[in-house]
Order: C-alpha cells, then sequence, then structure tokens
C-alpha cells in the first residue's frame, strides 16, 4: 500500500509552504498532491511555484499530482482549472465535475478526489469510462461501502482512502475566517494565514466542533484511520492519504510507514499518532456511525 | 419565467397548482430524496393523483430522486426512477452522475434535470450533464452572485433554474457531511439534514437549550426566539466571540432581483420547502405569483410591493430575510 500526501488544505505563507514540501522529499510519501483545491484568492504560492516544487518532488521520486480547485465560480476559475489540466507532465486530480470534463475531453487519466462523490459503483464505472484511475470516496463512506464498492469494482481503478488529518466537511460561497474578522471575501487581506490549522469554532459550552478554514469547514477532531490498515489492505485500498497540518505531519507519516513495514503494530501507530494530531481523533464515519465518535481501538 | 414550489404530499400540491405554481417538485417516501422527513412525500396512488390533477390544470410535475445512491442498494434508486417513468412524470430531478446514466439509457425520452444536489457551479459541468446524458435543466447551487448567474447562463447548454425563496442552505449542496459528522445522516447518504431524531430540547439554568446528538447548537435567554437546530445556523464561540459564526436563521428571498433574473434569461425560479405546510405553500405561491406576473408584464417598472414583503417576511425563518451569495457582501 502506498503512502500519499493530501493536498495542503490551509493558507500558509509561501516560506512555509516551500520550507514544507523542502522536507516531503525526503520522507518515506508515495504519492505527494500539489496546488489550492480550497481558495483562489491564496496567494503563498502561485501555480509557477506549485510547479518548482513539483519538479522537485517528482526528482526526489514521488509520483506528483496536481489537485484542482473543488469550487468553481468565477470565468478566471474555470481558465486556471482548464491550465492545470493542460499542464503536460503531472496527473491531476479533479475536484469537480468540471474538471472531470475537461480531463475527459482531452483524454487524460486522472484521480479523481474526495468532493466527487462516488459513492456506488455506478458512478466509479462511468468516471472510469471518462479517465479516471484512482479514486478518494467521500470522508462519509463507511468500510461497508467501501468493501462492497471494492468487491464490485471490476474497472481495476484504485482506491486511496483520508485516514489522517482534519476531515473537510462542507464548502461555501461565504468566507467564514472573513466573517469572523468583519472582512468581506473580496478584501480578506488574506486573514486565514494567521490559522495554520484552521480557526477553531466550540459550542457554547467551550467543547471543539469545527475549525473554519476560509470557505471550508473542517471537524475539530482528526480523523485517524491508522489502527484500520490491516482492513484497508484487506480490502484492497491501493493507497492511504494522510492531509498535511502545520505540526506532526512527517512523523505520522514515518508512524504509517512503520505500519506498514511491519515494524511496528497498527495500533501502537495509531496511539502515537493520536498525539501528534491537533485535535483528539475521531473514526466514526468508517464503522457506520456519526463522524465525529471516536470508537475504541480493537485488537 | 416558470415557478416551481414544492409539495411534500397531495394537499401541498393542488396548494401549489391552485396558487399559480406552473410545476411543482415532489419525492417518493423514502431515502432516494432530500427531504426524507417521516410522514412527508407521495405514495404511488398519491403521485398518480396529483400528476392527474396538475395536467388538467396546466401544471407540471416533477419528482426529485436527488439524494446519492449508496453502494449496497443502487437498484433501490433505479427502481425510483422506472417509477417516476411509469406514472409519465414531466421530469426527475437527479444529482448522481451514475443514476443520471441510468435514466438516460433506460427511458430516453424521460426529460432529465440535474439536481442542486449535484453542485454544478460551472457552465462546463452543466454543460458535461447535458452532453453526456441530455440534461435539460440544471439547479444551481446557492453560491453564485447574480453577475456569475449571467455569465453561467450565456455559455450554458440547459436551461437554468435557481432558487427565489425559503431556507438557505449555506453551503455548497451535494457538498456539506457537517450533519452526517454530528448525527451519522446527511443529505447525500440518507436525504436528511439535522435530522428531527437527533434534536434535543432542554430547560436549564443557562437557558433553552438545542441540542443535535448531544451537540450543543444554540441556548436561548427568556424572550428570544428559538430555531430549528440546523449546524450551520447555531451559535458558536470563536476565539472570544460567540456569535452566528456560520450563518442567521434567515430566508432566501430574491423577489427584488426579479427583473434581473428575468433578464439574464433564468428559466425558472424556485421555492424551496417540501417540508413546509400547505398554507405555507399556498401563501408562499401566491405571492410569488402575483409578482412573476407582475415582472413580466412590466419589468421596468417591477417594484416589490409592501404586502408580498410582509406576507413573505411572516413566513420566513426568524422573520429575517436575506439575498444570500447572490449579493456579494453576503460572502
Amino acid at each position: 500500500m502506498k503512502i500519499a500526501l493530501g493536498p495542503l488544505l490551509y493558507a500558509w505563507s509561501g516560506d512555509e509552504i516551500a520550507r514544507f514540501y523542502e522536507s516531503v522529499e525526503k520522507q518515506p510519501v508515495d504519492i505527494v498532491y500539489l496546488g489550492e483545491v480550497v481558495c483562489s484568492r491564496r496567494r503563498g504560492f502561485r501555480p509557477e511555484d506549485w510547479l518548482d516544487t513539483a519538479g522537485r518532488l517528482a526528482a526526489a521520486g514521488k509520483e506528483v499530482v496536481l489537485s484542482s480547485l473543488a469550487l468553481l465560480e468565477t470565468n478566471a476559475d474555470l481558465r486556471a482549472m482548464r491550465k492545470l489540466v493542460a499542464n503536460g507532465h503531472y496527473r491531476v486530480e479533479a475536484n469537480d465535475m468540471a474538471a472531470v470534463a475537461a480531463l475527459s475531453e482531452q483524454r487524460t487519466e486522472f484521480v479523481g478526489g474526495p468532493h466527487l462523490n462516488v459513492y456506488n459503483n455506478a458512478t466509479l464505472d462511468l468516471l472510469v469510462r471518462h479517465g479516471l484511475r484512482r479514486w478518494v470516496p467521500p470522508v462519509e463512506l463507511p468500510r461497508s461501502s467501501l468493501a462492497h464498492l471494492l468487491r464490485k469494482n471490476g474497472s481495476g481503478a484504485e482506491c486511496e482512502v483520508f485516514i489522517v488529518g482534519r476531515m473537510p466537511l462542507a464548502m461555501s460561497a461565504r468566507c467564514f475566517t472573513a466573517r469572523r474578522h468583519g472582512l468581506e471575501k473580496d478584501a480578506c487581506e488574506n486573514v486565514c494565514e494567521k490559522y495554520p490549522d484552521g480557526l477553531a469554532l466550540a459550542t457554547r459550552d467551550g467543547d471543539a466542533f469545527l475549525a473554519l478554514n476560509g470557505i471550508q469547514t473542517q471537524s475539530s477532531s482528526v480523523c485517524n484511520l491508522v489502527a484500520e490498515l490491516p482492513a484497508l489492505r484487506e480490502l484492497g485500498v491501493a493507497a492511504v492519504r494522510v492531509s498535511p497540518h502545520s505540526t506532526g505531519c512527517l512523523e505520522t507519516v514515518a508512524l504509517v510507514r512503520a505500519a506498514l513495514d511491519g515494524a511496528l503494530s497498527p495500533q501502537d501507530a495509531a496511539q502515537q499518532v493520536e498525539g501528534l494530531l491537533p485535535g483528539p481523533a475521531c473514526n466514526g464515519y468508517w464503522h457506520g456511525k456519526p463522524g465525529m465518535d471516536n470508537l475504541a481501538l480493537t485488537g | 419565467m416558470e415557478l416551481v414550489c414544492p409539495a411534500g404530499n397531495l394537499t401541498s400540491l393542488k396548494a401549489a397548482i391552485d396558487n399559480g405554481a406552473n410545476c411543482v417538485y415532489t419525492g417518493f417516501r423514502d431515502d432516494t430524496n432530500a427531504r426524507n422527513f417521516a410522514g412527508l412525500n407521495f405514495s404511488e396512488a398519491d403521485l398518480a393523483k396529483g400528476i392527474d390533477y396538475a395536467h388538467r390544470r396546466g401544471g407540471r410535475v416533477f419528482v426529485a430522486v436527488n439524494t446519492y445512491p449508496q453502494a449496497h442498494s443502487f437498484e433501490r434508486w433505479c427502481a425510483a426512477i422506472d417509477r417516476a417513468a411509469k406514472f409519465g412524470v414531466d421530469a426527475v430531478i437527479i444529482a448522481d452522475a451514475g443514476l443520471m446514466d441510468y435514466a438516460a439509457r433506460t427511458h430516453p425520452d424521460l426529460r432529465l434535470h440535474l439536481s442542486v444536489q449535484g453542485s454544478a457551479t460551472t457552465c462546463d459541468a452543466i454543460n458535461f450533464y447535458q452532453e453526456q446524458f441530455g440534461v435539460r435543466r440544471a439547479v444551481l447551487p446557492r453560491v453564485l452572485t447574480v453577475q456569475q448567474v449571467a455569465k453561467l447562463i450565456e455559455r450554458a447548454k440547459t436551461e437554468i433554474e435557481v432558487f427565489g425563496f425559503g431556507s438557505l442552505c449555506v453551503m455548497v449542496e451535494g457538498r456539506c457531511a457537517l450533519s452526517s459528522y454530528v448525527t451519522g445522516q446527511s443529505p447525500n447518504t440518507a436525504g436528511a439534514c439535522s435530522p428531527a431524531s437527533a434534536v434535543n430540547w432542554q430547560t436549564t439554568s443557562k437557558g433553552l437549550e438545542s441540542r443535535l446528538n448531544g451537540v450543543l447548537v444554540d441556548r436561548y435567554a427568556d424572550g428570544e426566539n428559538a430555531a430549528y437546530p440546523t449546524i450551520c445556523k447555531g451559535r458558536y464561540r470563536v476565539e472570544d466571540e460567540t456569535y452566528y459564526a456560520i450563518e442567521e436563521p434567515a430566508s432566501l428571498n430574491t423577489l427584488e432581483l426579479l427583473p434581473e433574473l428575468v433578464r439574464i434569461g433564468v428559466a425558472a425560479v424556485k421555492i424551496e420547502g417540501r417540508q413546509r405546510s400547505p398554507a405555507y405553500v399556498a401563501e408562499v405561491t401566491r405571492t410569488w405569483r402575483s409578482a412573476i406576473d407582475a415582472c413580466l408584464a412590466d419589468p421596468g417598472a417591477f417594484g416589490v410591493r409592501e404586502e408580498w414583503t410582509e406576507r413573505l417576511a411572516a413566513l420566513s425563518e426568524g422573520q429575517q430575510q436575506t439575498l444570500g451569495p447572490y449579493n456579494r457582501k453576503w460572502r
């Protein structure tokens, strides 16, 4: 099973992004997703910077995938997406049907991101006909549904499962981080750069609940399916995705690698990963429960 | 411009048609539609009666099969499409691409609409559905400004339907898992958002509390209006402030945009609210019928009449109204 580093979901400064991916070059990661998925207003890295980084990571032996913006609104967003699709070097992760359309038209193989809503084999097969070769199921998909999808999957498309990170739960036209600061989205001053792992939202009792990340709303609890690595392997999952956070991300990757290589038990790896996460762990979706639930590790 | 109104049951369907709806949209009594609520939606017998009632009066009936078929039970969603086709509905409203493919191949004469739950926000995405499945109309997520809708219509190969009034989804429809994060059920998987079975109201020393599967969504002081605990419309603490961090309880109302929507070529305006009462449907339909007729008769002279505003305000969430994302500043 391969380890994938998902696209960076937060607004970091250009220096922070550059430093992070420089350190990724030496890490035991097989696949690296690059590019801005959440907000076209973010300026930390421009498309050229992402391509430079892509070149270095590819030279370091990583499979590089360029991720497309998940919510397209303007003609400028469409133009940027089409340029990404036509990059000529790297595979693209399509996070919207407009990207699928562009990739299909060019007869280019692609990865389907978690926002494509692949809940059943009919949709999976359809996307495979349009060039999908690997896909990331929606974060809310339970193990039982994934098992069914993979059992019936005759297409050869590979599956990649989101196993560590704050989960992207929703997107909006509204920027909630700008709203917090009384700013309009069009004049947001890139205020989300203040929050490298999202802006904490708690209930009125003070219980951590969600993380606001610009136009995206994430879980405050952090998905941790590291203990499920044997189950994922048994289902035939080809890759596991770790979503970048500002701290502990590379240590997490090392622990997942150790668990996959048998140097560490998945339970021990899961417990050690828990200490590195920016919030308490959760795994409810996997078990068909509310996503925020954290069911005890077994075995 | 067509007026498309909600019908949670046969009585509402009749109320909508009697008060001037051009079309009504309905769903079957299960999780194949995005308003899967107890006591709501249509049996086969009611659907047949509803179609007959509407057709005799020049109205049309759409059926929403707009949740995402789950891996184990795709056939059940196909059966819903077959049933809708058998009864002669005027269109089915679908979100899932795989189901759309099934409908297009199995029922080539069935008119297909792309549901708002399909999350298509660009002409490229919409045209893909048109080219692949012959989709005739797309319902836009509540994401774009009026200017962006206008640009989209210029290049879209389908008719465009937009939301005009009712509960406002703050998140892009079809891409929101907040409800399943808390309750295990989401619009995509179960056709339910913040389901009633997970709601708990409790009077405490700090005030009346609304919880969803234990999560405190809001707390009300004496005299404050309590709202249904939809996750995105609760009050939360962010840094040192407690406020409606995502959105206030308010209804979308685009009445003042009508001349603009007509001018840019919007084919249909949709009223949200299949879960609402027949009296609500009648009142909203009647008001919007008057407004659309006035606008079409003389768009240049159109002004929102005070009586319309008052009637709609009384039917709005928290008696508040918003233009939502149509207004750039909302974003």
